[in-house]
């Protein structure tokens, strides 16, 4: 039951990212260029997109536990460290630069051509490099 | 004047939320695609990993199915591999780094009206802004 909803929650995020438009780069690139030919679509995304979480995250507030028995994944400490912000400059360099996150990166993978592919073992590569870099800065700390 | 791109932007996006919603009531976990796959590649995420696999499995073979059926949107995504390879490294790096990007801290962040989440989203956009004018209206390379 578990694993059947994760594939279908899975699924319809990734069928929401294709119809949103979000798998194309120029929507996303779009967005980002406010000096240019502004493409708004990525706010409706957005914004449409946290509605059923807000509702979602009320419901979950009464609840200790999620339907399955897991708890409800508790909020993390409101700390704002240089982590937090390197992290997001960074990601938000990447973003513009290709005009794909994770997301729709892996959504479409199957249409996405070889650059997709390329994107995304290069994707994958950053992310296991960052977890070389914080393996060895718990060994020298 | 109402652009139809704009209409199914909310569509897709109510898709997006409802797979969010779901995920968190019925799996008790949030739904942030880079947590998720990084977890599965470094071996953070192994307590965890069926359930993983299967969220990747229908993030990435629900859309190859509708594009079988539907046929592929186009993705525009540059040729320029330099490009690519330099972005994708940033886009993995930066989203562990920082523990979230624009399904983890954007959708369930915000809407959880977490300050993680809203700062990470507000620095995200700022850097994403300011590579694209730099990039594109000044150096002319995207």
């Amino acid at each position: 039951m578990r694993l059947l909803l994760a594939f279908l929650a899975g699924g319809l995020f990734g069928a929401g990212l294709m119809v949103s438009g979000m798998t194309d780069t120029t929507k996303v690139q779009g967005w980002l260029d406010v000096a240019g030919r502004w493409d708004p679509t990525l706010a409706f995304v957005l914004g449409g997109a946290i509605l059923p979480m807000l509702v979602a995250w009320r419901v979950a507030a009464k609840r200790r536990t999620a339907l399955l028995g897991t708890p409800i994944p508790p909020a993390p400490e409101p700390r704002i460290d240089t982590r937090l912000l390197a992290g997001s400059a960074l990601f938000g360099f990447g973003w513009a630069l290709a005009g794909l996150c994770p997301g729709p990166a892996m959504a479409s993978l199957s249409y996405g051509g070889p650059q997709g592919l390329v994107f995304f073992v290069a994707m994958l590569a950053g992310m296991l490099g960052w977890r070389l870099l914080s393996l060895r800065q718990a060994k020298t700390a | 004047m109402i652009e139809s791109a704009w209409i199914y932007g909310l569509i897709g996006g109510l898709m997006i939320g409802s797979a969010a919603a779901l995920f968190l009531l019925a799996n008790g976990r949030i739904m942030g695609a880079s947590g998720l796959i990084g977890g599965a590649i470094d071996g953070t995420g192994r307590s965890n990993m069926a359930e993983r696999l299967a969220f990747l499995a229908g993030l990435i073979g629900v859309p190859a199915l509708v594009a079988l059926v539907l046929g592929a949107p186009e993705t525009h995504l540059t040729p320029n591999l330099v490009l690519v390879v330099l972005a994708g490294l940033a886009v993995g790096m930066g989203t562990r780094m920082a523990n979230g990007c624009t399904s983890g801290h954007g959708v369930c962040g915000i809407s959880r009206f977490s300050l993680r989440g809203i700062v990470a989203t507000l620095a995200y956009l700022a850097a994403g802004g300011l590579t694209m004018l730099i990039a594109r209206h000044l150096l002319g390379v995207i």
